[in-house]
């Protein structure tokens, strides 16, 4: 690791910014507590102080309380902390979804949080921002993965759709209730009557009070009777899985929309009909592309491939190391099922 | 080859077999007479010699996607299979290629001879004009096998379903010997090419396992006990001069086992006999472990046949000169096999299944504890006047199978499964104390629910001590109870022991590490011949 840090320092509780005194996406309680968005493993319980992008603030307060102390700012807005500027732009990861941008006496830090390079339907697009030093995300961090563009995952799921209904099939598509769902429901719109969980339908609920428009759906509830549903679309939390909500349905098929979903073997590790490659996260070369544009002289890789990525950037003339930190995949599959059952009570 | 990748999109993302059943019957349904036969083909492994080397494949994506070699290799690891790897590697298609599965199966034919030149630039082509499917199919037609969980069974299963054709009849008629050049679809499924009269076997007669007290049996000299030898349930057909080997699960294994045919030739008779296919060497049975390295291969070399030769042992015969003689009673069959044995001087291949000697009950308990040492299961009881009943039947057999030993061992090594496990860490190394150290004792990687895999797969995850390349080094804190059918010294493993088909029991959370097995306590479980 870096013996030369600006404005970072590496802790126990999370990354933090000496000068500014405050944390940011902390996994440990503190006292100000900056967050790049809503996801369970990068937005925790118990800070005294969070701040967050305008879009977050209602996410935030649905799923960690609304008696949480928290201010929010709107993408390119500056905000001086203890001489640091401090300012969000967008990562297109999720609805409200920041890189967080730190400047002191000039030199620049960017924390990307979960981002995504490809444009989506409902995201305000990634916006490459030039710095010093670039803290990356790396959960698809190999080159076997590379998305489909928007337009052509759209005629693929509608097309599943289409021929689900000609089998007399309700389609279920899986994915979490933050970020998937709303990109689901996306991609998904017109194609027909869309039915979300609760935990999804109560964050939809959250989201729009805000004043963001989302896509029209109906909350699928168990007394909903089995022909309202039949060859309708619903769309799910993972953990729905084997429920027997699910089995309730009729004749359902059921497909996981994640990024892992890009390899057979893990297609076929669930037993459901389908996997679709739908992710909320940079693609190989969107990684590439972003820390290239970031021109920064030093790169920290976080969680997913850091090993892999960090030596290919080291490579290719990128100075890059590796660090460990408590965000990811395990850590947020964990973390959104333990939100999605407090949050659809 | 859309239709062809359809159906294997639609087959290798289901685990239950109705639903591939279902995919295959739609596309024999639709899809062209010379890609049907093509499609048995490939799912009977008679495929073309591979007409291009795997690491000249490998060499031409890399030069494609200028990637390094360990960033490939890292690649490959994750996916777990080369074709697949290749075609997610690869650049999107510049433009489209619509051919049929025959009409590339003719082109990969005749490449096989072309220069290497030649042979890249077609491969090229082909990668650049095919999506990402369709790209992994084509690898896979090149060389490695379609691992999709499509049995011979699965297809003669279609097959029956769309052609009312009786199922063993097609899976002799597929396994026979066929050319897809020379033959129709129709021709095939209807035997044109076989003599099905001279292979059809008999249901098997399958027992449960004992739940009762011995002495609930009733009188012990009304029964008969055998070993029950642990290799294949087999039954030899031989009519008109023809021999034909069936395994248990309805597929012709004749070609597996070519010393098991030669033996049979010496009979005058014709016969239809029920027995045990095992490796069998100077009149030892060998372990099933030695027994797999003769199964499913498409050559048996003659170094295979000299380093694990095959025997069969007789249990019953069911038909015997034309007769079906299953209706007999058990005692009265035996006889006949005995007579039919007595007949012709016998090779060492073939043996009569020897019956257990015995007057009370209670003679069985310590003949059964021993079965070990001969390599045997358990032992067989079968009612002296039962017929050979079609499928299993409670009452007149049943199975009586030895305990498992078992093990309480840390892991210490994982590593990705292949194929539908390629995401997950399946296959694990285990280890006992040995002094302050550990020792290697077992490999295993079946007895785990989906669930236990999927969280140990995260435990391997977080604990890894170094993370390049496909095995993992883990810290020892997993301990599991391990079972295993028998033990023996063994020079060429570390630990000194060889474990005999080792699996998973249970995993032990509630044990820590410290209160393990000891190589000396593993020892103890030797018991002397």
């Amino acid at each position: 690791m870096s013996t030369e840090m600006h404005l970072i320092k590496f802790t126990k509780k999370g990354i933090y910014c000496p000068q500014g005194k405050f944390y940011l996406d902390p996994w440990y309680p503190v006292d100000y507590a900056i967050i790049s968005h809503g996801h369970a493993d990068h937005a925790r319980w118990g800070m005294k102080r969070y701040l967050c992008m305008d879009d977050s603030k209602a996410i935030l307060q649905h799923r960690l309380g609304a008696g949480i102390t928290i201010e929010s700012m709107p993408y390119g807005k500056e905000l001086t902390i203890n001489e640091v500027k401090v300012s969000f732009h967008p990562a297109g990861h999720v609805i409200g979804s920041a890189q967080i941008r730190l400047e002191h006496k000039g030199y620049v830090v960017v924390f990307t949080g979960d981002y995504k390079t490809q444009p989506d339907f409902l995201t305000t697009p990634f916006e490459s921002i030039k710095c010093n030093t670039f803290i990356t995300e790396s959960t698809f961090g190999l080159p076997i993965y590379n998305w489909k563009s928007e337009e052509d995952l759209q005629r693929e799921l509608q097309s599943w759709v289409t021929t689900n209904q000609q089998n007399d099939r309700t389609s279920v598509f899986l994915g979490y209730s933050l970020g998937k769902a709303q990109r689901l429901m996306s991609l998904l719109n017109g194609c027909d009557d869309i039915y979300v969980h609760r935990s999804i339908h109560n964050l939809n609920n959250a989201i729009s009070e805000s004043g963001i428009k989302l896509p029209e759906t109906k909350l699928w509830s168990a007394d909903l009777d089995k022909k309202t549903l039949q060859n309708k679309i619903i769309i799910a939390p993972p953990a729905i899985l084997g429920s027997r909500m699910l089995k309730r349905l009729p004749n359902p098929a059921t497909a996981i929309c994640s990024g892992w979903m890009q390899i057979r073997g893990n297609r076929r590790w669930q037993a459901v009909d389908a996997g679709f490659a739908v992710s909320d996260h940079a693609d190989w070369n969107g990684l590439i592309d972003a820390v290239k544009s970031s021109e920064a002289e030093q790169v920290y890789v976080t969680h997913g491939s850091q090993a892999v990525f960090s030596k290919y950037l080291d490579e290719i003339g990128i100075k890059a190391d590796e660090l460990v930190t408590e965000y990811g995949d395990e850590a947020l599959a964990k973390a959104e099922a333990e939100t999605d059952k407090v949050t659809a009570e | 080859m859309k239709l062809f990748s359809k159906l294997i999109s639609a087959i290798e993302i289901t685990n239950k077999t109705n639903a591939k059943i279902e995919a295959l019957v739609n596309y024999f349904k639709i899809a062209p007479d010379k890609d049907k036969l093509w499609l048995i083909a490939l799912f009977t492994g008679k495929r073309p010699a591979r007409p291009v080397k795997t690491s000249l494949m490998r060499e031409w994506c890399m030069e494609i996607t200028k990637l390094p070699e360990w960033l490939f290799l890292e690649s490959y690891s994750t996916v777990g299979d080369l074709g697949e790897t290749i075609a997610l590697l690869l650049p999107t298609p510049t433009h489209r290629l619509d051919l049929t599965l025959h009409e590339w199966m003719t082109r990969l034919k005749v490449l096989k001879s072309k220069s290497e030149e030649h042979k890249k630039a077609f491969v090229l082509e082909a990668w650049s004009g095919l999506d990402q499917q369709e790209r992994l199919i084509f690898n896979k037609l090149i060389g490695g096998s379609f691992r999709i969980g499509v049995s011979k069974k699965t297809l003669v299963n279609a097959l029956a379903k769309l052609t009312n054709i009786d199922t063993n009849q097609l899976m002799h008629s597929i396994i026979g010997n066929w050319d897809v050049d020379s033959i129709t679809f129709e021709e095939l499924i209807h035997g044109k090419h076989i003599n099905y009269d001279n292979s059809k076997p008999y249901p098997f007669c399958l027992a449960y396992a004992l739940e009762k007290e011995l002495s609930e049996l009733g009188e012990p000299n009304d029964w008969i006990v055998e070993q029950k030898w642990d290799g294949i349930r087999g039954q030899i057909v031989k009519r008109n001069n023809e021999i034909y080997i069936w395994s248990r699960g309805e597929e012709l294994v004749t070609k597996q086992f070519p010393e098991l045919v030669e033996a049979m030739q010496n009979f005058n008779d014709d016969f239809v006999i029920d027995g045990e296919i095992l490796a069998m060497k100077d009149n030892d049975v060998l372990l099933f472990n030695d027994l797999q390295k003769r199964l499913n291969r498409k050559n048996v070399t003659k170094k295979l046949l000299e380093e694990v030769p095959v025997g069969f042992k007789a249990y019953d015969i069911l038909e015997y000169n034309g007769s079906d003689i299953r209706d007999v009673a058990f005692i009265e069959r035996r006889e006949q096999l005995g007579s039919l044995f007595n007949s012709v001087p016998l090779s060492e291949h073939i043996k009569l299944s020897f019956l257990v000697d015995f007057k009370k009950w209670n003679d069985l308990h310590t003949i059964r504890d021993n079965s070990r040492v001969i390599n045997s299961e358990g032992l067989m009881l079968k009612l002296k006047q039962s017929p050979y009943h079609t499928g299993r039947k409670k009452g007149d057999w049943w199975k009586w199978k030895v305990d498992p030993l078992t093990i309480d061992a840390v892991m210490i090594y994982a590593q990705k499964g292949s194929g539908r496990r390629s995401s997950k860490y399946t296959d694990y190394t285990f280890a006992v104390k040995k002094d302050d150290a550990l020792v290697t004792v077992a490999k295993a990687y079946s007895g785990l629910t989906d669930k236990e895999i999927t969280e140990i797969s995260q435990w391997v995850n977080k604990n890894a001590i170094e993370r390049f390349g496909p095995v993992r080094t883990v810290k020892p804190e997993l301990v599991f109870e391990i079972a295993f059918e028998g033990i023996a010294l063994s020079n060429r493993h570390k630990s000194g022991v060889a474990l005999r088909f080792p699996r998973i029991a249970r995993w032990r959370k509630d044990k820590p590490v410290d209160e393990i097995d000891t190589i000396d306590t593993v020892k103890q479980l030797i018991t002397a011949p």
